[in-house]
């Protein structure tokens, strides 16, 4: 988060007051300290092991599992003092104003979780074996309250403190997360029933699969950043071949993301068109470097050998299990919506949606960057072509989406080529 | 993400399955002995066993392969051993007999492995017999136990004992699963051990813990339980996945965009392939873990990469025939393509300092192990290529054999004669 806008502290002062106005409105009769405490604790552990979910710094943990248990064990206000601990997480990161957002979120989300919970009958103290199957519903319909005013709190800072004319990207709060959550949810119910027979010992136990669960996300996560970065690198190899199209796959790879995000795809699918940004033309390999850096017009037979180049990507990408839809896109990359592309000359609709994004941040790229044959456009020039193509050559609606996003967001085109020599080329041997 | 996940892909031996034979038959019978015991016996708390087995059998139905091709179910185990070590139910007491926690078991096992049958998925016995036994030996020690009062009643003494169960049972079951694959891949056992406890524990603990909960909760909280606790497990389950998943995505990815080499002229069809498999193996033979194993992989695979930087292809790709200086240049440059990807240090490493032999003049550090590996098996490749001629694998080794004074590794070159030649 970057400065705030006034209603943006507007909404973080109104959230934290709120949070207060419940922690000292009360009634502290009848809490277990102990009790408290020791969710507190747990509370901490939870927040301080949290896992940074995307670059502005939205971060996801467990502390649902211990403010609902103290649903259940302590009532509203309890459950309400417990959330005070998200504050002390011991995780770098969240500053002052995030931290006091954090907990007066929480800090609300559970004290409505509480007072839900009492609407629905359920009885608050350690459960006994009578408490059951009872308890249940209404502690189901708590958690559903707990995740959905937490899911909402967040959903509004992040929009009031979205970055000047970003996309209104997901940033990673998609249903998921929130599944997840109501998922560690449950865990407080358990914390909450072991209680009675396992005593300040049961959130030991219980941590124990959550911490598994965290360590499989965060190898999750890393294993994800290995895999991109990876694929990235050997993107770059392949295009040392023909080093005019230096940082080309990147740069489609980000427009084609743009696109993608500014018509609303679901977060798997921008994920699956950036990796085929990132791979749409490996298979140029496959033509002869003299052929891709030639200066002049091409022969009928080195056009053909270019027009190839689709489904030689294809050959390499289709042992990738996940890239199903990305393949279509790398495969009809060329193909124009009057009919009249390469390899299979489809038009319209019976093209692929990725190809037919990918075409139109190809497209823009190749524009805006040197080639062997001219130099780069400048941006407006190339809008106003990709315009000029819209309905022959390119899907109008994604030529509308992609200016609109860069219209907003900028575009960073490439340095000018031979400007510096290539990375490394081994003449002959 | 579809399913298709890490598998060692090794040479081909001739592999004596009878540990699959055993492992199989013995669990069959543990079956048809159990359920004859229970029905002459009488099942005792029906609800619970329905209840429990349709747990197990959903957490079959939902069985996850983790990587190196290990098939784990940790929601049917935990509700497995839950059963086995519970103690009393709400307001029933006792627990259910040995045989008949057996019995449920296997009974819901098998449920829950006739969906992946129908679809067409195979099943894996040897897998499923090791999950029986590893309960059957928690059901068998644990009752008797509880049933002598040696236990006694509180959480603190029984909560050890539990424990202490669980994770020899978890270890009996590591044993069986490493002796399997000794005898399936040719790995030695203690290496095989070791791999299997490596990627076995954040699912022994989770499993282990959520098992002790499900006991202790139903308690308190009866069969609900048993649904209650369904929900927080997946999630775990749910992380392992798709960690797992992402990982065998990534060593397909690798496998795959090796192939440009391939695409681009650069070296015959195949190649990476081969020198991966052919050096996995190898590895194999010479007793590296699993991790080790990967990274041998990853760095087989892209082991030529470097020659992207080539304008123009080596003929026939052969780097065998090319002179040592250009081998280094190549070399150099693929490590440092596969340094910009941050998180594959050791493989750029290994890479990098494939061209050199394994005896430096200058009494530099030798080469890593997995470099004298790749080294020699690109270079067996070169010489053979996709033949399956015997005569010429021969004479391959007799040509590396006669370098082994500085160029290669002689250890490497005799495991690499033992898989080529013996078959």
């Amino acid at each position: 988060m970057g400065k705030l806008s006034r209603i943006a502290w507007l909404y973080i002062g109104a959230v934290v007051v709120a949070a207060a106005i419940v922690l000292a409105a009360g009634p502290f009769t009848g809490l277990d300290w102990t009790q408290i405490g020791v969710l507190c604790l747990l509370l901490v552990v939870c927040e301080s092991s949290a896992t940074l979910l995307n670059r502005r710094g939205l971060a996801w943990s467990a502390n649902t599992m211990a403010s609902l248990a103290a649903v259940v064990l302590c009532g509203p206000v309890g459950a309400a003092i417990v959330s005070c601990g998200t504050l002390l997480g011991v995780r770098r990161g969240p500053n002052v104003a995030q931290r006091m957002f954090n907990t007066g979120m929480y800090v609300l989300s559970a004290y409505l979780a509480g007072r839900t919970y009492l609407a629905f009958g359920g009885p608050v103290g350690t459960p006994g074996p009578s408490s059951f199957p009872g308890i249940i519903g209404p502690f189901a319909a708590a958690a559903v309250v707990h995740v959905a005013v937490n899911f909402m709190l967040l959903h509004g800072v992040f929009w009031l403190t979205r970055e000047q004319g970003a996309a209104v990207g997901r940033d990673g709060l998609d249903l998921k997360l929130w599944l997840t959550d109501l998922g560690y949810g449950a865990f407080g119910v358990l914390i909450a029933a072991l209680w009675s027979v396992l005593g300040p010992f049961t959130p030991v136990l219980v941590l124990i699969p959550v911490v598994v669960a965290r360590w499989a996300v965060a190898q999750f996560a890393a294993q994800q950043r290995a895999y991109e970065a990876t694929v990235s690198a050997l993107c770059q190899a392949v295009e040392t071949k023909d080093f005019y199209t230096r940082g080309h796959s990147e740069r489609v790879s980000r427009g084609a993301v743009m696109i993608a995000t500014e018509i609303g795809m679901r977060p798997e699918r921008v994920g699956a068109i950036r990796y085929a940004g990132m791979l749409h033309d490996v298979g140029k390999l496959g033509v002869p470097t003299s052929v891709l850096q030639k200066r002049t017009s091409l022969t009928d037979d080195e056009y053909a050998a270019v027009q190839l180049h689709p489904m030689r990507g294809l050959d390499i990408v289709r042992e990738i299990g996940f890239l199903d839809e990305a393949l279509a896109g790398i495969m009809h990359h060329h193909e124009r919506i009057d009919g009249r592309g390469y390899p299979m000359g489809l038009a319209g609709d019976e093209i692929p949606e990725f190809a037919r994004v990918l075409a139109v941040a190809d497209a823009f790229d190749a524009m805006t960057s040197d080639r062997s044959y001219r130099g780069a456009r400048p941006v407006p020039e190339a809008i106003a072509e990709l315009r000029k193509w819209a309905g022959k050559q390119f899907d109008p609606a994604f030529v509308d989406a992609f200016v609109t996003a860069i219209e907003r967001d900028g575009w960073t085109a490439p340095e000018p080529a031979g400007t510096e020599e290539p990375l490394r080329i081994i003449e002959s041997l | 993400m579809a399913g298709r996940w890490y598998e060692p892909r090794g040479f081909p031996r001739p592999a004596p399955d009878s540990g699959h034979w055993i492992l199989a038959t013995f669990a069959g019978l543990l079956l048809v002995w159990s359920v004859a015991q229970t029905a002459v016996g009488g099942v005792h708390g029906v609800h619970a066993a329905l209840a429990f087995g349709a747990l197990i059998a959903f957490g079959e139905l939902l069985r996850l392969n983790l990587p190196g091709n290990r098939e784990a179910a940790p929601i049917a185990t935990a509700g497995a051993m839950a059963y086995a070590l519970l103690l009393r139910t709400g307001d029933s007491p006792a627990g259910p007999a040995p045989a008949q926690v057996i019995a449920v078991t296997a009974v819901a096992m098998t449920v829950g492995a006739l969906p992946h049958l129908a679809v067409g998925r195979p099943a894996r016995l040897t897998a499923m017999a090791t999950r029986l036994l590893a309960v059957a030996f928690v059901a068998a020690t644990f009752r008797p136990l509880a049933n002598a009062g040696l236990i006694g009643g509180r959480w603190w003494s029984e909560l050890p004992v539990m424990l202490g169960l669980i994770i020899l049972a978890r270890l009996l079951e590591s044993v069986l699963t490493a002796l399997v694959r000794t005898d399936e891949l040719g790995t030695r056992f203690g290496v095989a051990l070791g791999d299997e406890l490596r990627v076995q524990w954040p699912v022994v603990a989770a499993t282990g813990a959520s098992a002790l909960l499900i006991a202790f909760a139903a308690e308190v909280m009866g069969l609900a339980a048993v649904a209650v606790f369904a929900a927080p497990l997946l999630v775990t389950q749910v992380a392992l996945r798709r960690y797992a998943g992402i990982r065998a995505t990534y060593l397909q990815t690798v496998r795959a965009l090796a192939r440009v080499t391939e695409i681009g002229g650069y070296v015959e069809t195949g190649h990476s392939a081969r020198v991966s498999r052919l050096a996995v193996a190898i590895g194999r033979e010479l007793g590296m873990a699993e991790a080790e194993l990967l990274e041998l992989e990853y760095a087989a695979l892209m082991h030529d990469i470097g020659q992207l930087s080539l304008r123009d292809p080596v003929p026939g790709g052969a780097t065998v025939l090319v002179a040592r200086e250009e081998q280094r240049r190549i070399a150099e440059y693929g490590a440092e393509v596969i340094q910009q990807a941050r998180v594959l240090d050791t493989v750029a490493d290994i890479v990098r300092r494939q061209s050199d032999p394994c005896r430096p003049a200058d009494r530099s550090q030798p080469p890593p192990l997995s470099s004298r590996i790749i080294r020699a098996a690109n270079a067996y490749d070169d010489l053979v290529g996709s033949s399956a001629d015997p005569a010429r694998a021969a004479e391959a080794v007799e040509r590396l054999r006669l370098d082994t004074a500085s160029e290669y590794d002689p250890p490497v070159v005799e495991a690499l004669s033992r898989l080529v030649i013996a078959v």
